[in-house]
């Protein structure tokens, strides 16, 4: 096992010169400011003792002025009345729901002193049990997005007026209405699945006659809306049950990433990856897909594709199934015998099989359909009795639309929260056509492409500003309520419909508002508002609904089979795909989730054509697998060549990121990047600081089919003679080829579960002297101290980790993490405390992926602390590996003796709280990126949790297991004299996960989680144990259920008689 | 008495089994030996050490309970309690009493009188308190005696600083005395040189000798550095600090005179991280009814006197209060207060830096600390200032002598979160430790404070 290689870039896989160098300095920069020290003495130089004397003299200065200031007066300014349910300084939890497009999930929010300060799962939804997406947890963030709108507006000459009271506005848009009155209006949404908001829309559109309700998606699932149309009758989709199913089949589907509704299928899938008893059972997971995505680095077994093969694929599995259909010809014979593996299984366990499919083509869907119903989904791991509510737009209507507005068959249009003139492939002609409407409106909270094309704007909240209610799945409602009163004049979109509906022009009365048609809707539907007010104290109301199947009608099969056999490929093609960070460009503006970086890239701030080095070799002439010097010219640097994709006659340049595991046909495009106005020079205002210039826009690319977009394309690829920076925080923190990761597969596993771990095990056997055993307290020459009370521990379970990096913004968002913006993540600068570790292993062509989470594993026997000069990182009795800020002097010692890498050093004064003020203004562009300005905004400042320090520069930090939360759950224990409760504590990480990998808590405490976890001692490990730094973050090793030999010597055999 | 008899009995039984060991039983004797002498040994402890929690916990029960209106051994706001033996009619008495005042006023002669003598102030019931808590507090009452004054302090504190005077002079004399025989020594060597026929230069006057220089500025650089360095330590540090508030707000009246429990209006103490300053509708809650300051002359510190009825008529012009129509002004305006209304600005006293986490609610609920322990006697302050230094040492200080409410698993007295600390239980019980302070749980550590 120890002469397996995991490696996380070409330089470490072949041992590159560039990358030996690179892993000696955990910091590029030189040590001390002065660079010519290193050649002449510190007093012999002349500049350095200028230098010198300079600094010398300005902190004097500094220190003077900043000493013989007096001290400032500081007030403490009570409530006037202080509400009955708050105390200054204790955090109340409201339930509540994130809503985006149709995505949703119930939430609880943390509100400090009136203001909403992090989101976290709410457990009693059946749906997502406690799960959040990165998508969710950053959301807070929006809430103070400085770009939201502050009041309503009109515009007036091509230029955005302030409309100064709500009622102004209903009497300008009634008038505008008058005009139009019996012409078609169209309210254009994303997916709307809030019951009590369907109910007004209806109200709202018999009120005007002639007018129509569009639902619009931004990445489209029509495909499936359709052919689940064809087949079951209804136009919906089905919902999902990951949970049952033993064999696992998706078809490009990136359902623990990004497809439909991530968090609820990884709890699900997750029940099934966890390895238990005697004999663990896991499910089978094959996944067959152009790019690599989230999911597919899950898999156990992985296939790679052309994207215009997706249907045969399809075709072949069914046909293979013994369905009525004949298989194309697949030439790749690993993809050939991947698709009789899978059907096998498939077959195996049948009625609990699961196939599902990325794919918007309706007859590639159909396929699909027909799988299932060959290997008993239906009803069991498919029901068809309830719908999944998340997507219902269908793309032929807002091409239609598109149509009709341009011929003015439609006269007015109402927009809200969507953002087609951004992402719909052919925004830029809806635009035009919306600027010369007689009437448009838009909902939107921020002045976005779309909306800057209206003519009257009415902000509608945030969703933590608002009531509301939600139906992501049929019974399961999930319910609204507003954690803060509105930051900005807003008004709920709902509230203007109820206004505009009334014959009034300028009622001013309470009964219009949304809040008491909702109250109304559910206390009627509840029975009493004794009801509704437990309703939303738990956030959830469900009705658990029967599994059950529908009939099926496989009519339209042939024809399907037929068309998808006449698809056409191409060498080089191109597909589309959305990140877990951005997903469809909707959050765009979050420097958290643009800081995120990609799972599988670990690229951020930016979207890139991602091609295998096969692919790359061809394009560029790049041969980064086999020529040392190319693979270092293009790795080591941020620099990227730029290539020109062509689809269609539409073009984007974008830089190359060369990654294995790609089809090499195939170049992968994210969503959701290159967000701007029409005039760019207003994108910093109106889109924002982070998402300006934060990568191309993607959305052009996608083609229509004539019943739905399609998000792949045969496409031309050119090399161009630019370079374009990406920050990759790929290489930073390596563990320079150290065995730190362990895993096996299941078989090998049941067979002989000891031999998983022996190759440590013997290690620290190897090191201990003669008759002595206990390697803990023998192993070492330091002495053994004690943790009388508490012993706080983590275990990260790497079977169910899938690496989708909502515990990272969970962090940022806990622990006030800084934003560091683009330029500084290129110099290995970037903050945050918990990164996730992707390693590649195996096949070089197609590997198997391994994620790490790998954040201070607080060792108690930390080769950080020996080395700080003023003991600012030392060792609490609780095991806690403390970092003291204020004592801390920037020697950077301990970073640089620290194995894991996980140190953290603020180079510049990212959180602006220096004493002195506008010294980050001259790094303005060149060293701060614009984004690092907007974290520092006073309105985005609120965000802050009050409860842990904001770091200012200079100083090391690093994760600290969320103390404040370690310590708030000890003194509620306290409080109550019950030690029991601190088992309640969670961890922001362990909070976010959608999969339950993390278990935290205390080790002396027998029944607490994380000792539970670490019972498993056949897969229990610690990170770099023989260092004898005794972690105290343990893991427990991947165990894959597949065929191939994973993890042990014969596979680097099999490899090299493969290649050979 | 019984300790002794003990003692005999121990001491006899040894005997006893010393003479008739065996060789081959020898150990188990011995084993025998020592297991009696533990157990007499921990019975006796047990016994004295008993002793000792009942009156900790009498003095504790007084502060917490009694010390807000009674001193042992003067009269304040209640009588003083020392000699209650001699007062009340028995120590029945005293549990009903304290149970329930009221009744006792109601039905009883000597209960009556002496509501007489101190109304209107009628004292809290405390039926919380059982009757062995009652008895520890009478118990710390009769047992109080009163500390060495501050007089007694002073003439301890005299002699100190006579002594370091007397060293000084001491050490300014011997110096003197080195001075001048290294003078002599080098006069005499500079002779005794000449003789044998070394010539010497002129000798160097002491005030251009280099050896005298560099050792008097090595001392004033360190007699600087001394101040400098405790100049800047003491930076930022405001103890004493008593700044203007809006509104002349007198601790003393309120929490003294008038005996307002601390909670009344800082009830975040108990709950929160912060103790919060009173949200001015709690203000309003009495000062409705109190429309004018009746009480003695508030006199500032600069001598000038205080209208304190001017003082409450801020008070209604913050809150938005009408005395006259003894309404609150209406809401026009319809922000949800009445119109005029705004939140008192006042200045806050005790600043702690913003890398410093200090959780009230540990402190007083977890911690049983007093008020007065940290900000000083404050029901006797007419404005508050800033009485402690709130520096790290200070905090540290404490946190090193302080003892947690240890919980006692025989007993099952104190807190039970602490039955997790199983080593500090064996090492009590063994008398590794006489007791687990603040310091040994960890609160010293730099992330209890700082994170």
């Amino acid at each position: 096992m120890s002469n397996k290689q995991y490696w996380q870039n070409f330089g470490e896989l072949n041992q590159s010169d560039a990358f030996k160098q690179s892993t000696e300095k955990e910091f590029t920069e030189e040590l001390l400011p002065m660079e010519e020290l290193s050649k002449e003495g510190f007093l012999d130089g002349k500049t350095p003792r200028r230098d010198f004397l300079k600094y010398l003299g300005f902190s004097t200065a500094a220190a003077t002025i900043a000493a013989s200031c007096e001290m400032p007066v500081k007030r403490a300014i009570p409530y006037l009345q202080k509400p009955d349910n708050l105390i200054p300084g204790v955090a109340n939890y409201y339930a509540s729901t994130y809503v985006n497009g149709g995505d949703a999930i119930s939430v609880v929010v943390k509100q400090r002193d009136g203001r909403p300060i992090k989101i976290e799962g709410n457990e009693l939804s059946s749906l997502t049990q406690g799960g959040t997406s990165a998508q969710a947890q950053a959301s807070v963030l929006d809430l103070y997005d400085t770009t939201r709108l502050r009041h309503p507006l009109q515009k007036v000459d091509n230029d955005f007026k302030e409309v100064s009271t709500f009622d102004a506005f209903d009497g300008i848009i009634k008038n505008a209405m008058v005009n139009i009155k019996g012409e078609q209006i169209v309210l254009l949404t994303s997916t709307i699945h809030s019951p009590s908001t369907l109910q007004l829309i209806n109200e709202f559109l018999v009120k005007y006659p002639g007018s129509r309700h569009v639902q619009y998606d931004a990445v489209s699932y029509s495909g499936m809306l359709l052919a689940n149309e064809a087949c079951y009758g209804k136009r919906v989709l089905p919902v999902y049950q990951f949970n049952k199913a033993q064999t696992i089949v998706s078809l490009g589907a990136d359902f623990l990433g990004t497809w439909l509704s991530p968090v609820e299928f990884s709890k699900q899938y997750a029940t099934n990856r966890k390895v238990t008893g005697e004999k663990p059972a896991l499910s089978r997971h094959f996944h067959f897909e152009s790019m690599l995505s989230l999911t597919g680095s899950n898999a156990d077994d992985r296939y790679t594709h052309k994207p215009s093969e997706t249907g045969a694929v399809a075709l072949a599995l069914l046909a293979k199934l013994g369905g009525s259909v004949s298989a194309p010809t697949i030439t790749d014979a690993t993809l050939k015998e991947g698709i009789n593996k899978a059907a096998a299984e498939l077959l195996k366990s049948k009625g609990a099989s699961l196939v599902v499919c990325g794919s918007n083509d309706v007859n590639i869907q159909l396929v699909v359909n027909a799988i299932n119903e060959l290997i008993g989904a239906n009803g069991t791991t498919i029901n068809r009795a309830a719908n999944s509510n998340y997507r219902k737009g269908i793309d032929a209507d807002i091409v239609s639309l598109t149509a009709d507005i341009q011929s003015g068959k439609v006269k007015a249009l109402m927009v809200y929260d969507c953002n087609p003139v951004y992402n719909y492939a052919d925004g830029k002609k809806l635009g035009d056509a919306i600027a010369k409407l007689p009437v448009s409106i838009s909902f939107n909270g921020t002045l976005d492409e779309t909306t800057e094309q209206c003519k009257y704007i009415i902000p509608s909240h945030h969703w933590l500003e608002s009531w509301g209610d939600a139906e992501p799945t049929t019974g399961y409602i999930s319910l609204l309520q507003p954690i803060i009163n509105p930051l900005f004049k807003t008004r709920p979109f709902q509230t203007s419909l109820i206004k505009w509906m009334s014959a009034d022009a300028a009622a001013t009365s309470t009964a219009d508002e949304y809040e008491v048609y909702l109250k109304n809707y559910w206390t009627s539907k509840l029975g009493s508002a004794d009801l509704w007010d437990k309703a939303l104290q738990d956030g959830v109301i469900e009705t658990v609904s029967i599994v059950a199947g529908a009939t099926y009608n496989n009519s339209k099969l042939a024809e399907a089979a037929s068309k998808i056999a006449s698809i056409k490929g191409a060498v080089t093609e191109v597909v589309l795909y959305q990140k877990v960070s951005i997903g469809n460009g909707s959050q765009a503006n979050n420097p958290w989730l643009q800081e995120l970086p990609d799972p599988i890239s670990k690229v951020t701030w930016d979207n890139y054509a991602m091609m295998s080095p096969e692919l790359a070799m061809s394009v560029l002439g790049i041969d980064v697998m086999n020529n040392q010097r190319q693979a270092d010219s293009y790795e080591v640097t941020p620099e990227k060549p730029v290539v020109k994709v062509t689809v269609n006659g539409k073009s984007i340049e974008l830089p190359v990121l060369i990654l294995p595991g790609l089809n090499n046909s195939t170049v992968a495009i994210a969503l959701g990047y290159g967000r701007g106005s029409a005039d760019e020079s207003l994108s910093l205002d109106r889109v924002g600081k982070s998402a300006t210039g934060a990568g191309k826009n993607a959305y052009p690319l996608v083609g229509f089919n004539g019943s739905s977009f399609i998000y792949n394309a045969v496409a031309t690829v050119e090399k161009t003679n630019n370079k374009y920076p990406l920050a990759q925080t790929q290489v930073h923190g390596s563990s320079e080829s150290r065995p730190i990761l362990f895993e096996t597969n299941l078989s090998s596993f049941i067979a002989n579960p000891e031999a998983l771990l022996e190759e440590p095990r013997n290690e620290r056997l190897s090191l201990l002297a003669d008759g002595k055993t206990d390697f803990v307290t023998e192993g070492t020459i330091y002495p053994n101290y004690e943790k009388p009370g508490i012993k706080w521990g983590m275990s990260i379970d790497l079977n169910t980790c899938t690496g989708c990096s909502a515990c990272v913004v969970a962090c940022t968002a806990e622990n006030n993490v800084s934003v560091v913006g683009k330029i500084q993540v290129q110099k290995a600068h970037e903050m945050h405390w918990l990164r996730i570790d992707r390693y590649f292993t195996g096949d070089v062509k197609n590997p198997d992926v391994i994620f790490q989470p790998m954040m201070c594993q607080h060792c108690d026997n930390a080769p950080c602390e020996n080395v700080c000069p003023v003991a600012a990182t030392n060792h609490s009795s609780e095991g806690l590996n403390q970092m003291t800020y204020n004592r801390c002097i920037g020697t950077r010692y301990c970073a640089n003796n620290c194995p894991y890498k996980v140190r953290r050093f603020n180079w510049l004064d990212f959180s602006g709280s220096d004493s002195f003020a506008d010294n980050q203004e001259p790094l303005r562009g060149k060293e701060l990126n614009e984004s690092v300005f907007q974290m520092n905004d006073d309105l985005t400042r609120m965000v802050l949790n009050p409860d842990v320090t904001v770091r200012s520069r200079g100083v090391i930090e690093k994760c600290s297991f969320c103390v404040q939360r370690l310590q708030e759950s000890k003194l509620e224990s306290k409080k109550q004299q019950d030690p029991s409760l601190v088992r309640n504590v969670k961890t922001a990480c362990m909070q976010a996960c959608p999969t339950n990998a993390i278990s935290f808590g205390n080790v002396n405490d027998k029944a607490s989680e994380v000792s539970k976890a670490r019972a498993d001692e056949n897969r229990n490990f610690y990170v770099l144990e023989q260092l004898h730094v005794l972690p105290n973050v343990s893991y427990l090793a991947k165990i894959r259920n597949t065929d191939r030999h994973v993890g042990v010597a014969e596979e680097i055999k099999e490899s090299e008689a493969a290649h050979s | 008495m019984l300790t002794l008899y003990q003692f005999a009995t121990l001491l006899l039984c040894t005997n006893q089994d010393f003479f008739h060991i065996s060789p081959d039983n020898c150990m188990s004797r011995y084993k025998k030996i020592i297991t009696k002498a533990i157990t007499s040994l921990l019975f006796i402890l047990l016994f004295s050490f008993s002793n000792n929690v009942i009156a900790a916990d009498g003095e504790a029960l007084f502060k917490a309970n009694c010390a807000n209106c009674h001193k042992p051994d003067v009269d304040y706001t209640g009588p003083a309690l020392k000699g209650w033996s001699t007062r009340v009619p028995n120590q029945e008495w005293i549990y009903k009493w304290v149970a329930n005042p009221a009744q006792m006023i109601a039905s009883d002669a000597y209960a009556k009188a002496l509501f007489e003598k101190w109304k209107p102030t009628v004292m809290t019931a405390f039926s919380n308190l059982k009757k062995e808590e009652v008895d520890a507090i009478l118990k710390y009452v009769d047992d109080y005696t009163p500390p060495v004054a501050t007089a007694g302090a002073a003439t301890t504190g005299a002699p100190e600083s006579d002594n370091s005077l007397l060293f000084g002079i001491l050490t300014l004399v011997l110096a003197l005395v080195a001075f001048i025989l290294l003078q002599v020594n080098s006069n005499l060597r500079k002779l005794s040189d000449e003789k044998v026929g070394i010539h010497r230069g002129e000798p160097v006057p002491f005030y251009r000798n280099k050896t005298y220089l560099m050792t008097g500025i090595i001392f004033l650089f360190a007699l600087g550095g001394y101040y400098t360095i405790s100049g800047a330590i003491g930076l930022g540090r405001m103890k004493n600090y008593q700044p203007e508030q809006p509104i002349y707000y007198s601790h003393k009246v309120h929490a003294g005179v008038n005996q307002i429990s601390c909670l009344y209006c800082h009830g975040g103490a108990q709950d929160s991280k912060h103790a919060n300053i009173p949200s001015v509708n709690v203000c309003m809650n009495c000062h409705k009814g109190i429309k004018e300051y009746k009480g003695e002359p508030i006199v500032k510190e600069d001598g000038t006197q205080v209208n304190g009825t001017a003082e409450i008529q801020k008070l209604y012009s913050y809150a938005g209060w009408n005395p006259d129509t003894k309404e609150y002004n209406p809401d026009n305006n319809k922000d949800g207060v009445p119109d005029g209304a705004q939140s008192i600005p006042w200045v806050k006293i005790h600043n702690l830096p913003d890398h410093v986490y200090f959780n009230h609610s540990q402190h007083v609920k977890v911690g049983k600390q007093q008020c007065q322990t940290c900000h000083g006697n404050i029901q006797e302050m007419p404005e508050v200032y800033q009485f402690a230094e709130l520096s790290m040492g200070w905090c540290i200080n404490c946190h090193r002598e302080s003892k947690v409410d240890f919980y006692n698993k025989e007993t099952g007295e104190g807190n039970k979160f602490y039955s997790i600390y199983e080593k500090f239980h064996t090492d009590l019980k063994n008398h590794k430790m006489d007791s687990v302070t603040v310091e040994s749980i960890g609160g010293t550590e730099c992330q209890k404070c700082h994170y």
